[in-house]
C-alpha cells in the first residue's frame, strides 16, 4: 500500500513515539503507574495482560481519548506534558492533529450505521485533511479494493458480517494514513469462523511496515506477527522484549500464570504447541 | 338535507375555515420551531456539568408537564401583562404553546441522545474529527431517526393543542367555529366539520414523517 510508511530498523535514533512516566487514575483507582515505552518506526508491538491490567487505558492514552495525569509524549511533532497546570498540556487543536495522524481500531467496530461503507471510509480525510471528495473516495476505493469488499461500498453497515465491519474499520483509520496504528482486541467480538480476515489483514499492514500497538489475547498472532511483546500487570509494563523470549521464557511467575491461563482458554488456537 | 342544500349551507363559511385552518398550521410551525430550541437547550442542560443550569432544567420539565397547557397560557397571555409583559394573543399563544411542547421535546431529545452507543462518538474522535462535527454528522443524523416518531407525536399534538388557543382569541380554527355556531345554532354541523379539518391536517403530519421514517430506515 502506498500509504505505509517505508519500515526503519528499531535502532534508529528517534522513535516515532516515546513516553515517559505516564500516570492515569479513575477517582482513587491508580490504572497506570508510571509506564514508559519508545515505539520506533516499523516495530510492531504486542500488549498483553489480564483484563482490567490497563491496556486499553493505555492505548486511549496515546491519542489523548483519555487525559494522562501526569507524564510526557512526544510524537513526531507532538510534545505534550501532561502534569496539570504545564504548559504542554494539548490544546484541542492539538488533539485532533495527533488523532488523525494516529489510528485506532476498537473491539466494538463502531462504524456510523447511517453512512454507507464508502462514506465511512471518506468521513475523516474530508472533514479533518480536506481531502477533495474525488481524491477520498479514490483513496477509499483502493482500500476497500485490497480488502475484497469493493462491491460493498454503497452497503450500509449492518448488511456486513462482523469480521467485514471490522475490515472496514481498519480501513477507515488507514484512509488518514496514520503513522501509527492502535489496536484494541479488535477480534474479540468477532465470532471465531471470522477472526482469520482480520488477522491477515492485520499481519499484512505489519509486513508492511505499519507501526503497530495491538492489544491482543491471540498469543500465537503476536508471536508470529509482533516484534516486540510487552506484558501489562497492574498498571505496569512488567516484561518487554522480543516475543518469543517474553512468551517462551515468561521472567515472571505472574506471566507464567497468566499465559498459562490464556493458552488454555484458546486450546483450539494453533498457539498451544511449545517453542 | 339534500347534497346542494348542504353545498349551500356550507359554501359561505369555506373561505373562513380555510384561512383559520392556514392560521392553524402557522401556528403550528411557529410553535414546533419554539419547542425545538427550548427542547434542545433544555435537553442539553439537563446533560450540563453545571449544577444550576441541571437543575433549572429539571425544574422546567417538572412544573410544565405537571401543569395544564391551558393554565400555562393563561398565565402567559393574562398573567404576564401584571409583570409589565403584555402580550399579542398569536405571541403569547405561540410562547406559551412552545415552552410546553420544549419540556416533551427535551426529554425525547435526551432519550435519543442516550441512545447512541458511546463508541459512536470515540471513533469519530479518534480519527481527529472536532466534538461540533462528531455532533453534527455522527450523532444528530442518528438521534433524529430514533426520535422521529415521538418527535412526530409531539407534533400532532402541538397542532390539536393550537385549539386551546381559542380561550385567548386567537381566531384559530376553534374559536372560528363558535362563532359561525353563535350566529346559525349549528353546533353539530359545525363542530363535524371543525373535527375533520383537524383530523386532515394531522393525518397529514403522519403521513409525511411515515415517509421520513421510511428514508431514514434505509439502513437499519
Ligand atoms: N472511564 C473509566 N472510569 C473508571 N474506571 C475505568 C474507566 N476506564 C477504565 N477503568 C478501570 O481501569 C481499569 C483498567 O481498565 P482497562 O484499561 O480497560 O483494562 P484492560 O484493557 O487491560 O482490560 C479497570 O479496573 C477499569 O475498571
Ligand atoms: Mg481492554
Amino acid at each position: 500500500m502506498a500509504a505505509a510508511p517505508t519500515p526503519s530498523a528499531p535502532t534508529s535514533p528517534a522513535p516515532l513515539l516515546r513516553i515517559r512516566e505516564l500516570r492515569k487514575s479513575f477517582g482513587a483507582h491508580e490504572v497506570l503507574k508510571d509506564i514508559s515505552l519508545e515505539v520506533h518506526a516499523g516495530e510492531v508491538v504486542s500488549i498483553i495482560g489480564a483484563s482490567g491490567s490497563g491496556k486499553s487505558t493505555f492505548l486511549r492514552c496515546i491519542n489523548v481519548m483519555e487525559m494522562p495525569d501526569g507524564g510526557l509524549l512526544d510524537f513526531e511533532d507532538a510534545h505534550f506534558d501532561f502534569a496539570p497546570g504545564a504548559r504542554g498540556r494539548p490544546t484541542p487543536a492539538q488533539l485532533r492533529a495527533l488523532r488523525a495522524r494516529i489510528g485506532m481500531v476498537f473491539q466494538s467496530y463502531n462504524l456510523w450505521p447511517h453512512m454507507s461503507v464508502l462514506e465511512n471510509v471518506i468521513e475523516a480525510p474530508m472533514r479533518v485533511k480536506g481531502v477533495p471528495r474525488a481524491e477520498a473516495v479514490a483513496l477509499a476505493e483502493g482500500l476497500l479494493e485490497r480488502i475484497g469488499l469493493a462491491d460493498k461500498r454503497g452497503a450500509y453497515p449492518s448488511r456486513l458480517s462482523g469480521g467485514q465491519q471490522q475490515r472496514v474499520a481498519i480501513v477507515r483509520a488507514l484512509a488518514m494514513k496514520p503513522r501509527l496504528m492502535l489496536f484494541d482486541e479488535v477480534t474479540s467480538a468477532l465470532d471465531p469462523e471470522l477472526v482469520g480476515e482480520v488477522l491477515a489483514l492485520m499481519a499484512s499492514l505489519a509486513k508492511e511496515g505499519m507501526t503497530m500497538l495491538l492489544v491482543t489475547h491471540e498469543i500465537g498472532f503476536a508471536r508470529e506477527v509482533s516484534t516486540r511483546t510487552v506484558f501489562f500487570d497492574q498498571g505496569r509494563i512488567a516484561e518487554d522484549g522480543p516475543p518469543r523470549e517474553v512468551l517462551y521464557r515468561p521472567a515472571s511467575e505472574r506471566l507464567q500464570q497468566f499465559l498459562k491461563r490464556v493458552l488454555h482458554e484458546h486450546v483450539a488456537g494453533p498457539t498451544g504447541e511449545a517453542p | 338535507m339534500s347534497f346542494s342544500e348542504w353545498l349551500d349551507f356550507f359554501l359561505p363559511y369555506v373561505p373562513g375555515f380555510l384561512h383559520a385552518s392556514w392560521l392553524v398550521l402557522v401556528l403550528t410551525v411557529l410553535v414546533i420551531l419554539v419547542s425545538w430550541a427550548c427542547g434542545l437547550v433544555v435537553a442539553l442542560g439537563k446533560a450540563s456539568q453545571i449544577g444550576v443550569i441541571r437543575q433549572a432544567s429539571v425544574f422546567y420539565i417538572w412544573f410544565v408537564r405537571g401543569t395544564p397547557a391551558l393554565i400555562q397560557i393563561f398565565i402567559v397571555y393574562f398573567g404576564l401583562p401584571q409583570l409589565g409583559l403584555g402580550l399579542s394573543p398569536f405571541v403569547a399563544g405561540v410562547l406559551a404553546l412552545g415552552i410546553n411542547s420544549g419540556a416533551y421535546v427535551a426529554e425525547i431529545i435526551r432519550s435519543g441522545l442516550s441512545a447512541i452507543p458511546k463508541g459512536q462518538v470515540e471513533s469519530s474522535l479518534a480519527l481527529g474529527m472536532s466534538r461540533s462535527e462528531t455532533m453534527r454528522r455522527i450523532v444528530l443524523p442518528q438521534v433524529v431517526r430514533i426520535i422521529l416518531p415521538a418527535i412526530t407525536n409531539e407534533a400532532i399534538s402541538t397542532l390539536k393543542n393550537t385549539s386551546l388557543l381559542s380561550t385567548i382569541t386567537v381566531v384559530e380554527l376553534t374559536l372560528y367555529a363558535q362563532t359561525i355556531i353563535a350566529t346559525t345554532f349549528r353546533p353539530f354541523e359545525f363542530y363535524a366539520a371543525t373535527a375533520v379539518i383537524y383530523l386532515v391536517m394531522t393525518t397529514m403530519l403522519s403521513q409525511v414523517a411515515a415517509m421520513l421514517e421510511r428514508y431514514n430506515a434505509r439502513y437499519v
